[in-house]
Order: C-alpha cells, then sequence, then structure tokens
C-alpha cells in the first residue's frame, strides 16, 4: 500500500488490526501520543485528506493512498502554523503530551466551529493547563514576558521545550527507537483476593514470539513499597514485584515478555492461572472488625487490617464542647479519583555499550526508582542509570514504581532491551488513585463564632496496599488543623487495608480530603450561628501571630516565611462582589448561590526531603545547570532556570539544564510534595550563588579589587566602567586553573506555608440537578511568583482537577471489587465544555523561607474548590452535600421541592 | 487501538459474496468502536466501506442512509424545508459523547448495531418512525421496525452475520412537529435520558424514551393527551428495574429525567399546536 505522511511518500504494508497511531509511531513520527488508544482524550489526533481524526480508532489501511499530515508536518519548514505559533506565546501546554492533538484539533476548526468550543474540543482532554492557556491561544492572547538579563525572576518566560512541543519533536518516555526491543505484557487478577495455586505457563510458552513467562516464583522475594520518599520507613515493605497472593481486581499476576506486543498480549491470555479464592473485604470499617479477612501477615497483623493509627490532642476538647454555645456535627466523605495523567506509565531498560543497565521512565522520582532497583535486584548503584526525558503529567501518579521493576527483571535474564507501557485501562485498575477518605468533624463554638473545639475521626481506605497511606493520613490530620485557631483540638486517623486498588500519593495528598471535611463544617457551622460564612472563617483563621499547631503540642519545623490569608479572604470576598460572572441560565428551577473554602498547605513534606544542583560557567560565557528534580509539566525546567538566571544576572536562555537523570544530575528525592521550587529550587539557587560567588571572588582577585565592586550583568562581571565577559574571564581562570564551578544541597526545613481560598458562584437545576459554574475565582498566598504565567497554569489546572473530583470523576465499582468504568469515556476527567474560565489573584507576599520569596503552590489550589462548590451548593439550595461526588444522579433527589 | 488478534481485513465486492459466516468475523464500518477495546473473539474484519454504498439519499419518500453513512455526513445534510423534524438529525448526531472528529469515521448503522441505551442515532431512527433493512446471510433481506431493532443494553435483533444496510425514515414523520430534550451527567457527555416527541396534524404525540431504558420505548397518544395520561403510560410501559444502570446515570434519575422530559415535551407540543 501507498503512504503519504508529512509529504514522505512509501509503500508499506500495515498489520491487519493495526490502527494508524502505532503504523505513525512504528515510522518513528512520535509526535502522534497515546493518551487513552480508545478514542477518548484526542492526543493521537491527525489529518486524513485534511480531516481531523483519532488515529488510534483507524484502521492503519483505510489511510493508503490518502494525505496524512501529523504535528510533526504541520509547520512549512521552520515557519510555525499559527495554531503553533499562538500555543507557544500563549503558552497553552504544561507537560505538552496533549498538545499534539490539541494543536491538530483547533488548526482544523473553521469560524463556525470555533464559535463554539465546547463541543469542538470536547474530544481533547488536558489534565494540566484546566483549559485556560488553550483558550488563550485561541483567542491570541499572549502570555509570554521577554527574557531580560537579570530580570528573569518574576518573568513570565516560556518553557524552553515549547518549540519541540508544539512541533512534536519533544520526546517523551516512549518517544525512543531501539533496536532488537522486546516487549513486557502483563496478566491482572480478576479476583479481590486469592491465592495462587498454579500458573501453568505451557501454552503461553507455545505462543510464537514468547521469550519468557515471569510469575512470584521468578522474582526476588523481597518485599517492598512501589511508594517513593526519601525515607523508605514511612512506606510499609508489603509488596512482592509478583507475589502468590493477589489482594485487588487488577494486581500483577504473571508477565509476559515476547519479541511483539500482540505476541506478549496473546502470551498472557494464554496463562492457566489456579485461583483458591479468599474473603475479600472493600469496606474500611469493615475491615477493621475483628472478623475481617487479614490482608497482610508481615508484622502488623497484631492490628488486624489498620496499618497505621495516628493521633493527637492539644488541650482538651472535652472541655471545648463544654463551654460551646453551639456544636456542629457531621461526617464528610471523599471519594477514589486517579491522576489520568496523559502520558501513562511506560519504561524502556537496555543494557549500553558501557555494560550497564540504562532505565528510561515516566517517574516523578527517578533517583529513589534507582535506590529501590538496586535493592531488588542486588545491583550495584553504579551499574544502573535511570532518568527520565520529559514526562507527560504525573500529580503524584508517578511517585510510584510500577514498571521500572519487571523491565529490570526482564533485561536481567535476557539481556535485550524491554518496554513495557500501560494501557489507559491499566492506569485505572493497576496503578494508584487518591485515598478515600471518610471524616467525622465535630465543631464547637460560642455564640460570637470563637472556635471552642475542634475534633476529627479520619478514616481512610488504601486498598491493598500500604504506599502513601501513613504519610497522606498525617498529613490529613496536620495543614487542615492548623488552619483555625482553637486551644482545643484533637484528631485521630485510621488507614486502613482493604481489597480494593491502592492508594497513592496524589496532588494534595490527605490535606484535600480533610479539608473538604473541615471547610464544609465551617459552613454549616455558620449557618447554625447565623453568621457569614467569610466573618467566621476571619474570627477563628490563623494568623501570623498565631503558634502553627495541629494536634501535635511539640514543636515542628513549620513557621511562617510569609503570612498572605487575610489577604486572600479580601481578594475572594471582593471578586465574588464585583467580578465577572456568567448570568444564571433563564427558568425558574434554577437556584443560584455561593460559596467560599480555605486552605492551608505546609509548602514540603514533613519527610526528608533533599535535592542538589551542579552549575558551571561553559566557555561561551553561558551556564550549564544541572538538577536532580523530574519537570512533569510542573514548569521547574522554567523556574529553576529563572532562579539561575536572577542570580547570575544573566538571561534564562543563558541557562543550559538537565535534571532527573542518576548519572548526569545530584540526587533530588523526587519532585512530588509541592518540593520543586522549595526544595529543588532553593538548590538552584545556592548553587547559582555560590556560582556568582565563585566568579566574583576570581575577578576580584586578579583585578585586586574588592569583591563588593563587582556585580554579574549580561554574560559580563561588571565594576564601574570595567566590564569582562564571562567567556574571556573563563578562558583566562581556566588556564590559570581556576575551576568556574560549584555545587550545592538543599534540604527542607524549616518549611513555610502557602495559603488559598477559592469563592465559586453557581446555579443548580433543582429538577435535573444539572450545575453551572458562573464564576470561579481564586486568590493564591504563594509568595514571590517566579514565573506568574506558569503559577496561573498551575492553578487553574489544580481547579479545574478539583472541579473534577467535585462534579464529574467517578471510579464506579461493584460489589466484587471490579471497576466498571476503567476508560475517559466513562470516567470523565473534566473537558473544555466543562471548565469554566477562573479569575486568579495573588496575595502580595514575600517568602522568608523558600528561594527568592516564592512558597510552594503546585498542590495547595486543589484543596479549597470541592468544598467550595459543596458550600455553594448549600446556599443555593440549603442542602448539604457532604459526600463527593456531585454528579447530577446523586444529588437530584435531595434537590426537590427546594425552593 | 492495534487489534493484535485480526489477521486477515477482506473486501468483498459485495455482501453477498460473503456467504459462510462463523465466529471470529466482524463487519467493520466506521471502526471507532472496535478499534477503542481489544477484541479477543475476532480475527478478521470485512469491509463494509468495500461495497461504496451512496451514504443519503433524499426523496419524496423520506430520507435514506445508508449503514455506513458517517454521522458527520447526517450531522450536515441539507434537508428539504417541508422537513419540521428535520432539525433532529443534527440534534441526534451532536447528541453523543463523541467528538466530532470521530463522527468523521463513525458510521450511522454502526451506532445503532452497538445498541447503546445512548446511541443517539437509535433514538433519531425510533422518534422518526424509520425502518430498517437487514441482510442476513442465507435468507432474503427483511424490514424491521427501528423501535424493534434493540432489544437490551448491546442486544438486537440481528442474527450472527446479519447486516444492517440502511435506514429509512419516511416523510412523514419527517414532516411532523417535534420536541427533543437531553441530558448527561456531564456537559456534553453520554445522555442519561434522551426523549422525543413528535405531533402530527391532529396534534397527536408519539413520545420515544431512549438512554434512560435499556431499550427504546415508545408511546402513542391520540390529541392533546394530559400530563396524567402521559404519567400512566410511561408507569404501564416501563417497570421499576426497566431503567438503565451504569455510571452515566443511576436508574432513579434516569427514571426521574424520563417523567420530567416527557412532560416538558407533551407541554411544549400540546403548546405550539395550540399557536398553530
Amino acid at each position: 500500500m501507498n503512504y503519504s505522511i508529512d509529504g514522505h511518500s512509501f509503500s508499506a504494508e500495515p498489520r491487519a488490526g493495526q490502527c494508524l497511531r502505532t503504523f505513525l509511531r512504528d515510522r518513528g513520527v512520535f509526535g502522534v501520543k497515546k493518551g487513552c488508544d480508545q478514542g477518548d482524550c484526542g492526543a493521537c489526533t491527525v489529518w486524513v485528506d485534511g480531516s481531523p481524526i483519532h488515529s488510534c480508532l483507524m484502521p492503519a489501511f483505510r489511510a493508503a493512498g490518502r494525505e496524512v499530515t501529523t504535528i510533526q508536518g504541520l509547520a512549512k519548514g521552520n515557519e510555525l502554523h499559527p495554531t503553533q505559533q499562538a500555543f507557544l506565546d500563549a503558552q497553552a501546554f504544561q507537560c505538552g503530551y496533549c498538545s499534539a492533538g490539541m494543536i491538530m484539533t483547533i488548526a482544523s476548526l473553521d469560524e463556525e466551529q470555533l464559535a463554539d468550543l465546547p463541543r469542538n474540543l470536547k474530544g481533547n482532554l488536558c489534565r494540566c493547563t484546566g483549559y485556560g492557556a488553550i483558550h488563550d491561544a485561541i483567542n491570541g492572547v499572549v502570555n509570554v514576558s521577554e527574557d531580560v538579563a537579570g530580570g528573569a525572576c518574576g518573568a513570565s518566560l516560556p518553557n524552553p521545550f515549547g518549540p519541540g512541543i508544539v512541533t512534536g519533536h519533544a520526546r517523551y518516555t516512549m518517544d525512543l527507537e531501539v533496536a532488537d526491543l522486546t516487549y513486557l505484557k502483563v496478566l491482572r487478577s480478576s479476583h479481590p483476593h486469592a491465592r495462587i495455586v498454579s500458573i501453568d505457563r505451557t501454552a503461553a510458552m507455545a505462543v510464537p514470539g514468547v521469550l519468557e513467562v515471569f510469575t512470584w516464583e521468578d522474582v526476588p522475594r523481597r518485599l517492598y513499597s512501589t511508594a517513593t520518599h526519601e525515607d523508605h520507613l514511612v512506606d510499609p515493605d508489603d509488596t512482592y514485584i509478583l507475589d502468590d497472593v493477589v489482594r485487588f481486581v487488577g494486581q500483577k499476576v504473571a508477565a509476559v515478555l515476547a519479541e511483539t506486543e500482540a505476541a506478549a498480549e496473546a502470551g498472557c491470555r494464554a496463562l492457566v492461572v489456579e485461583y483458591e479464592q479468599l474473603p475479600a473485604v472493600f469496606d474500611p470499617e469493615l475491615a477493621m472488625a475483628p472478623e475481617a479477612p487479614v490482608l497482610h501477615r508481615k508484622g502488623g497483623e497484631a492490628h488486624g487490617n489498620v496499618f497505621a493509627e495516628i493521633g493527637g490532642e492539644v488541650g482538651s476538647v472535652a472541655k471545648g464542647f463544654a463551654e460551646a454555645d453551639a456544636i456542629h456535627e457531621r461526617t464528610y466523605s471523599t471519594s477514589r479519583v486517579q491522576h489520568v495523567h496523559l502520558e501513562t506509565h511506560g519504561t524502556i531498560a537496555w543494557r549500553g555499550a558501557d555494560g550497564r543497565i540504562h532505565v528510561r521512565t515516566s517517574s516523578q522520582a527517578p533517583f529513589i526508582a534507582h535506590e529501590k532497583l538496586v535493592y531488588l535486584f542486588g545491583l550495584r548503584p553504579s551499574e544502573l542509570h535511570v532518568f527520565t526525558e520529559r514526562v507527560g503529567g504525573g500529580f503524584g501518579g508517578k511517585q510510584e514504581m510500577l514498571t521500572e521493576d519487571l523491565c529490570v527483571l526482564a533485561l536481567l535474564k535476557t539481556g535485550r532491551p524491554v518496554k513495557w507501557e500501560f494501557t489507559r485501562e491499566e492506569q485505572f485498575i493497576g496503578a494508584s488513585t487518591r485515598h478515600q477518605m471518610t471524616t467525622h468533624v465535630k465543631l464547637g463554638a460560642k455564640f460570637d463564632g470563637t472556635l471552642t473545639a475542634i475534633q476529627i475521626r479520619v478514616v481512610s481506605n488504601t486498598g491493598a496496599y500500604g504506599g502513601h497511606a501513613s504519610e497522606t493520613l498525617a498529613a490529613s490530620l496536620a495543614s487542615p488543623m492548623s488552619a483555625y485557631r482553637c486551644v482545643n483540638k484533637r484528631a485521630n486517623g485510621y488507614v486502613v487495608y482493604t481489597n480494593m486498588v491502592p492508594g497513592g500519593g496524589f496532588r494534595g495528598y490527605g490535606a484535600s480530603q480533610s479539608t473538604f471535611a473541615i471547610e464544609c463544617a465551617m459552613d454549616d457551622l455558620a449557618k447554625l450561628l447565623k453568621i457569614d460564612p467569610f466573618a467566621l472563617r476571619r474570627r477563628n483563621m490563623v494568623t501570623a501571630d498565631d503558634w502553627i499547631e495541629a494536634v501535635w503540642s511539640e514543636a515542628s519545623d513549620v513557621d511562617f516565611g510569609s503570612y498572605g490569608l487575610d489577604q486572600c479572604m479580601d481578594l475572594v470576598e471582593n471578586a465574588l462582589a464585583t467580578g465577572e460572572r456568567r448570568p444564571k441560565p433563564e427558568g425558574e428551577n434554577w437556584l443560584e448561590g455561593t460559596g467560599i473554602a480555605l486552605a492551608m498547605l505546609e509548602s514540603g513534606p514533613p519527610t526528608e526531603h533533599r535535592s542538589g544542583a551542579v552549575m558551571e560557567l561553559l566557555p561561551d560565557g553561558r551556564f550549564h545547570l544541572a538538577v536532580g528534580s523530574t519537570e512533569m509539566g510542573n514548569g521547574s525546567v522554567t523556574s529553576h532556570r529563572q532562579l539561575a538566571a536572577s542570580v547570575l544576572g544573566s538571561r534564562a536562555e543563558d541557562i543550559d539544564i538537565i535534571n532527573a537523570d542518576t548519572d548526569k544530575a545530584p540526587f533530588d528525592t523526587g519532585t512530588f510534595a509541592s518540593t520543586g521550587t522549595v526544595v529543588a529550587g532553593q538548590a538552584v539557587t545556592l548553587t547559582a550563588t555560590a556560582l556568582r560567588q565563585n566568579i566574583l571572588s576570581y575577578v576580584a582577585r586578579i583585578t585586586q579589587s574588592k569583591i563588593e565592586d563587582w556585580k554579574m550583568e549580561g554574560g559580563a562581571v561588571v565594576s564601574g566602567d570595567q566590564r569582562i565577559s564571562l567567556a574571556e574571564l573563563r578562558a583566562t581562570g581556566t588556564a590559570a586553573g581556576h575551576r568556574f564551578q560549584a555545587k550545592r544541597k538543599a534540604y527542607l526545613s524549616p518549611r513555610t506555608v502557602a495559603f488559598n481560598v477559592h469563592g465559586i458562584r453557581l446555579a443548580v437545576h433543582r429538577v435535573t440537578g444539572d450545575i453551572e459554574i458562573l464564576q470561579s475565582v481564586h486568590a493564591a498566598d504563594i509568595g514571590r511568583l517566579i514565573n506568574p504565567m506558569q503559577c496561573r497554569g498551575q492553578i487553574n489546572g489544580s481547579i479545574i482537577m478539583g472541579l473534577g473530583w467535585a462534579l464529574t470523576e467517578h471510579m464506579d465499582y461493584d460489589d466484587t471489587g471490579h471497576m466498571k468504568n476503567a476508560a475517559l469515556r466513562n470516567y470523565r476527567i473534566p473537558s473544555f465544555a466543562d471548565a469554566p474560565r477562573n479569575e486568579i489573584m495573588f496575595a502580595d507576599t514575600y517568602d522568608t523561607i523558600g528561594p527568592l520569596g516564592a512558597k510552594a503552590q503546585g498542590e495547595c489550589a486543589i484543596n479549597p474548590i470541592a468544598p467550595a462548590i459543596s458550600n455553594a451548593l448549600f446556599n443555593a439550595t440549603g442542602v448539604r452535600f457532604a459526600t463527593l461526588p456531585f454528579t447530577p444522579d446523586r444529588i437530584f433527589d435531595r434537590l426537590q421541592g427546594v425552593s | 487501538m492495534d487489534i493484535n488478534t485480526i489477521r486477515h481485513i477482506e473486501r468483498p465486492p459485495s455482501a453477498a459474496d460473503v456467504t459462510h459466516w462463523r465466529e471470529g468475523l466482524a463487519w467493520l464500518s466506521g471502526g471507532t468502536w472496535l478499534f477503542s477495546e481489544p477484541q479477543p473473539a475476532l480475527d478478521t474484519l470485512i469491509d463494509l466501506r468495500a461495497f461504496d454504498w451512496p451514504a443519503l439519499a433524499v426523496s419524496a419518500d423520506g430520507l435514506d442512509i445508508a449503514a455506513t453513512a458517517r454521522i458527520a455526513d447526517l450531522d450536515k445534510l441539507v434537508f428539504p424545508k417541508e422537513w419540521t423534524a428535520g432539525p433532529l438529525l443534527s440534534l441526534c448526531c451532536r447528541a453523543l459523547l463523541m467528538s466530532f472528529k470521530i463522527a468523521h469515521e463513525a458510521s450511522v448503522g454502526g451506532n445503532i448495531c452497538m445498541s447503546l441505551p445512548a446511541g443517539a442515532m437509535i433514538s433519531l431512527s425510533t422518534a422518526l418512525e424509520g425502518t430498517y433493512t437487514l441482510w442476513p446471510r442465507d435468507a432474503e433481506p427483511r424490514t424491521v421496525a427501528a423501535i424493534d431493532f434493540v432489544t437490551g443494553n448491546r442486544a438486537n435483533v440481528l442474527a450472527p452475520g446479519e447486516l444492517l444496510r440502511s435506514i429509512h425514515l419516511p416523510a412523514s414523520a419527517l414532516t411532523k412537529r417535534f420536541a427533543f430534550r437531553r441530558s448527561s451527567l456531564t456537559h456534553l457527555g453520554r445522555s442519561a435520558a434522551l426523549l422525543i416527541g413528535t405531533s402530527g396534524p391532529d396534534g397527536d404525540l408519539l413520545l420515544t424514551i431512549t438512554a434512560s431504558t435499556f431499550h427504546p420505548v415508545q408511546l402513542r397518544f391520540g390529541p392533546s393527551p394530559s400530563a396524567v395520561d402521559v404519567r400512566r403510560a410511561i408507569d404501564a410501559a416501563i417497570p421499576q428495574d426497566g431503567y438503565f444502570d451504569d455510571v452515566n446515570g443511576l436508574p432513579a434519575y434516569r427514571r426521574h429525567l424520563t417523567y420530567h422530559f416527557a412532560e416538558e415535551i407533551r407541554a411544549e407540543l400540546a403548546g405550539s399546536g395550540a399557536v398553530a
């Protein structure tokens, strides 16, 4: 068959059942992405004879004899298509994984289609941006500012990989041609709890192309946790690479390695597994009962399924409730959700010409993955190299080691390169989720609103394995309990094993869950006391003069590096009163309401977290920066260059950067827990400062002047009218034996705090339960904005992700633990049609702890969203919806008759 | 996605050339569902597009739609102005979760043969009193009323290998007045309920209930039915457990919407009838 792809003509025979997407990628057209492989996300959009289609759904043979245009063929030579340029100008991407499909779709729209963006963009999902910057691109908005030497910090500088992203040439984890590649697939359990009696691999091994079958008998019998933290002790060693007991539907049973993906899949289907079914338990309260089946017997079985129990009290809540004029008490519940980073988990591993093992992976923590692999396989650390290139989104989902282990196992067995890429279904049934938590809140207050006691009881369902279980539980009891001043506070939390898909790290990390409960409860209390919700919060919210305390009286390393909660409250109150809003839909059945919620989040985790950076002055007077942290759409590559440039008086463009590579960068715990700025960014700032000191002290020495006389300015050192270019200085110095290099490490202590306040105005239809967001306003106190555009982007994305949690996303299970909607067509993350425009404002603060005045901001904005929506519903209807999500079918019955 | 179990694509000159049906075969139309999930039971796809059936034919009798017609083509059809119910074509084409890009390839017949409760091509053809021409493998073509085709969630009257050839929408239905209601849990998402009412010159009401039920339910009323008439007819036609249950809408909600929309449709058609 004859094909024409991006103007290149050739003959080829696709496989009979091959889709166009893999046909293109097999030919190196890696710009065509796989987000779902099911036609739901649009990342694979290409044009066939000028008409946009989802290439994952088109049989490859149907493209024969037609003109196929991909993102890689959209530009005319070096001249970008206007949509590509608009995406660059607006920086309409974060991880950039959806951009290829998004651009190919938008570039195809005619005037009439552009007038109806919700309809015409609903087939392109983006999880990072919240669609705000994409809308900007369509409207021709330029969000980027100029890169001026010395002015990098605080400027909206573009992502250095932007041109690669908009042309399809940026390389994500799977975008690599590897010779002699083998493919790994796994068989997953269809039982929620069972012992594997036997696995007959005969038929599987007989499938042509199958090379190996791995079962629990073939893996190192070493317990570990898939969760990644600096402190390995915070997660339980409760997992084997492959186990003889399966504890949730979707757990890996066996792996098949083959010459093709097709053979690996056929091999999995041919495995004959005999199970002995065991009793299963899905509900954490039932799992705590004495008669419940115990999931793990690895040392903690004396506590049954309760993996961790955390509690604390300051003052006396009994006394506080006795003093109260009013008491509010209710149970609030948050749902399990999936991260839905558009790039699924995946790893490619090979043995290099250097004899070492190279692991290219989609991870937020390549250095910890390195340590875990070394431990599991008894490797020497120097034998192993783990790295990322571009990572297509994370949100905490890639704070796990899920695919690296089996790839290394297979490589060690066969010596051949191996690739394993999750399907979208596997993301739902075999990866991690946000911990489902149920929180009982009891608040006591005086008539004037002064809180006399706050008490919460949190029960968290960690599913079959305990990664992140105790840390998310601790987080749920920490910042959200610190947000209000009260002398009597108590919290008790339990995290429980059940036969559900495991919980994991997820943006907001436990604090989101209890913030939902506490912020809804504060609203309920305001109603009970007939006090305005803003006023009740202002009376009780923590101030800069307060001691930061959750429920433990011992000193902590959390401190106010800055304080802007009061500003945030004012900004949101004012915006709700005066800002732009959509009108309420017509008809008497639409009820309107407003709601607010606040959130406080520590900038970084209480556990150890560290990072490091190395910088060097290059011969051309530019700089090289190596930092261990990962970029997965969080913008750290951009902001780290800005921090360094700011210190060195240069342009961000003058900083070359390499990151997330165990060979090329110093150790970094990982990019999670809001550490990209406050830890890795701190390392970059310290390193740049040290290099600056190195350079200035050298020039002072050779000119026999004082270091204070010199400053760095636009690629030169300057003192009065003396100006020496950095290139010249480096040449001179290097010849004299001077080394223009610096390395620094950063740790996370003390930790500052960030604040977020969100306001929602919505309309709800009292018959159908439909909800329309009329206004969405957000104020963030995140210190100095290193890159205002990126900060807005992250907050936009957080808001829309929070909106999905509240309104559209629902992991639906049958009573045997099978997920019923493990596909994006039925698990609905917000599309463009669901996403309101958000008004985002910032408190004017400069942090004294974070680097160059900045605080963490990747996670905190999600926390007030869901409670603000519940509070707005409450305000509109008088009905409290206390269980997420608020889909129309789950709220309508309580709206009937509401006026 | 790749359907790795497929070994052959067959492109026979006509459907009559496919005489021996067996398990493992499937007709391939747009492919937008087939290629969206693994199909471990299939090894061969037979390409319907090879038959090159004319997509859409407008005549005095009404509209004939080849099963292979693309949904995007139906959406764009310029129909005779006397077809007062003509806007339903586009309304139903746009009542699907699918992107317009999928509609470029997905076929009308494919949507019908999938027989999902939310299949809006089923809603359309049922509400417009359509008939389907079916081509069995080893018998003469037969005709079924659209309302009788779907029997349950992803179940229909097709025998193994039997082909949906075309859909006929009669001019008599296309020239009625209509009212349309749809709801979905997310914006422009999959329908939780999709109801269509049509009304002829005498002010009768033909109410078609889809998406909320496992299969379409059609209720005929004489001129100017009352709210109570409609409610009782729904009560009688749909048992309590007759409402579909999945993540796109709980059964109680679908039931609630069904009554709500049915009454809105009744009132709308009664109201505009009075004006006319």
